[in-house]
């Protein structure tokens, strides 16, 4: 009952500061609801940016990958996006800050309308942005829930604890609005960079040193390919270098982005944003590695006999006991069991903290959802024109009472496994977008419909790969189902992992095709192209510093 | 154009081919080599960013 105990400590510091936020709001207009007055400092942008992008994937997701498929998890997820993050946060994020200071944009809808001189395409823009978010919303209902039923032995039953994590969510965003959220995601961030650390050395203490258990693992058949990365081919490997674009196409890092005081805040940020990726995702992934090795902890030795069980299965496996297999090999929780097994309860205590921190990462993305609803539908269809500002952060409220409302009653009711497949490829879906935000700051002759057709293959792209994933089920591990062959070659794969284009993830070819038809739709109506005005709001100062 | 070229160059070390199927020698006695590899790649990012910042800030954004 400790754990629980410390969670539920841990969930009223989080509402706390959400409180806290409010009581030290500066007027209490839009501006300062939903972006902070733009007055973040150089620390509270570094860590809520990072912990904004930090979800409950990034944390227990990474140490449930490489528990799974070894170390490749880290150059897969991390590596790639310590690089391709801050990039993007350079070329782009700091362009956004200064547009959205410039011209009071809240959102990249709201610039995406100025740039190309549109209406109703921007609310299309905004329907897909919503719709990939969404599902994120219900997975931390979902997982605040499981979490609070796990550290609490079952005291706290799913439905109860899926109430609670809502509750405490929408309190603090309600309250505390971005300046609220901004501040919890920097104490979450801390909490995920000490846990690191401690949980790294107290678990290595508990299994007698890594060293002994790295020879282990490289001494047993089983074990060694984990240490390397030779069951995946390079051609996978590149293609998850188009993930990380994905990160400033989400609207709730590119609103971030318009809340720092000032621009000088994003030097820090970029130069020590791949530091905070190593701190949190090198023990995360060398965790979940050796966990194969920690067999005398029952709970880990149940997980890697099931997958062995289900490596060793022929095609005749029935599907019930397949999924059987499955849901006990899973990883995602591997860190709690290693913990459980080697750390004092003070520690196991720590970590239901740190675990529901990263379950509850989906703040920012309710909030983002609720300023994209406000200002992007609400004040674009005249709202705050006919209501004042007042009704329109009221309105803003009400959307995360809403919004929090219909995820949790979706999380009682729908199977998890949907909105796991949704978010699986909604990072593909953002990737995809972000030759938007490209063609938008350095393509003069970029047009509305060269936006709109990126935006409609993207939804359409998703749809395709979200219904064949599930009328196509996923095979046995080590196998694979071909699903369009021409000419002898296999073009769409389906294996365990997911589908494949040509032995690449669908985010390669979903990308390359958004940005050729950006090129050739723009180009074909050029005519639609903006005045000159719209124009030189972008174009003007294009020239950098040497 | 320099910055470009490290850019580039970056991206390219990321695809760390010929660390593939060892997983020796452990650095510092637990970390195999193509863990390492990516640990050391993360660092050389945040050195990397660290100059592009001091050499291309964008200063006319301000």
């Amino acid at each position: 009952m400790i754990p629980a105990l410390v969670v539920f400590i841990y969930l009223a510091v989080v509402l706390s500061i959400g409180l806290f936020a409010r009581a030290t709001s500066r007027g209490g207009d839009a501006e300062d609801y939903f972006l902070a007055g733009r007055s973040l400092g150089p620390a509270v942008f570094l860590l809520s940016l990072f912990g904004a992008n930090m979800t409950a994937f990034s944390i227990l997701g990474a140490s449930g990958h490489a528990f799974a498929n070894g170390i490749v998890t880290y150059g897969l997820m991390a590596s790639s996006s310590a690089l391709i993050i801050p990039l993007s946060l350079f070329a782009i994020g700091t362009r956004l800050w200064a547009l959205g200071k410039r011209h009071g944009f809240m959102t990249p809808v709201q610039m995406f309308r100025d740039r190309w001189e549109c209406g109703h395409i921007g609310t299309v823009i905004f329907a897909v942005q919503a719709i990939l978010l969404v599902p994120y919303i219900v997975i931390a209902v979902m997982g605040g829930g499981t979490t609070l039923a796990a550290v609490s032995g079952g005291l706290v039953p799913y439905w109860v604890g899926g109430a609670i994590v809502s509750l405490v969510i929408m309190g603090y965003v309600f309250f505390g609005g971005m300046r609220g959220t901004a501040w919890v995601n920097t104490f979450q961030t801390i909490l995920f960079l000490s846990f690191g650390a401690i949980a790294v050395a107290v678990i290595a203490a508990g299994m007698g040193g890594f060293h002994e258990a790295i020879e282990s693992m490289l001494a047993s058949p089983s074990t060694r390919p984990l240490l390397t990365r030779e069951r995946m081919s390079p051609l996978y490997f590149f293609s998850y270098t188009f993930i990380p674009l994905s990160s400033i196409a989400f609207p709730h890092i590119g609103i971030f982005c318009l809340t720092a005081r000032r621009l000088e805040y994003f030097r820090r940020t970029i130069v020590l944003y791949p530091i905070c990726m190593l701190a949190i995702w090198l023990p995360s992934v060398f965790l979940g590695v050796v966990a194969n090795n920690a067999t005398n902890v029952p709970a880990l030795a149940a997980k890697i006999d099931a997958r062995a069980a289900l490596a060793a299965a022929g095609p005749a496996l029935a599907p019930e006991r397949r999924d059987e297999l499955r849901k006990q090999a899973s990883g995602d929780d591997v860190i709690l069991k290693l913990v459980e097994g080697y750390a004092p309860l003070w520690l196991a205590s720590l970590l239901g903290a740190a675990v529901m921190a990263a379950v509850m990462a989906s703040d920012s993305q309710i909030l983002a959802l609720s300023t994209m609803f406000t200002e992007d539908v609400f004040t674009f269809y005249r709202g705050t024109e006919r209501f004042g500002q007042a009704v329109q952060v009221q309105t803003g409220r009400l959307f995360v009472v809403v919004l929090t409302v219909a995820a949790y009653l979706i999380a009682l009711e729908v199977p998890q496994s949907i909105f796991d497949l949704a978010t699986q490829y909604a990072f593909a879906g953002y990737s995809s977008l972000a030759p938007l935000l490209v063609a938008a700051l350095f393509w003069r002759g970029s047009t509305k419909w060269g936006a709109l057709a990126v935006t409609v293959w993207t939804a359409a792209a998703v749809a395709a790969i979200a219904i064949l994933q599930s009328i196509v089920p996923a095979p046995l591990p080590g196998a694979s189902v071909p699903i369009l062959s021409i000419a002898g070659v296999d073009v769409i794969t389906r294996s365990a992992a997911g589908t494949t284009v040509m032995g690449l993830l669908p985010v390669v070819p979903m990308t390359i095709i958004s940005s050729l038809l950006m090129i050739v739709v723009s180009r074909m109506t050029a005519a639609a192209r903006p005045g000159e005005a719209a124009l030189r709001r972008y174009f003007t100062e294009s020239r950098h510093s040497a | 154009m320099l910055a470009w070229a490290l850019v580039s160059t970056m991206y390219a070390l990321h695809q760390d081919v010929w660390f593939w199927r060892e997983a020796r020698p452990l650095v510092f006695g637990f970390l195999p080599i193509g863990l390492a590899y990516h640990a050391a790649y993360t660092v050389a990012a945040s050195v990397m960013l660290a100059w592009l910042v001091r050499r291309h800030w964008p200063t006319n954004l301000e």
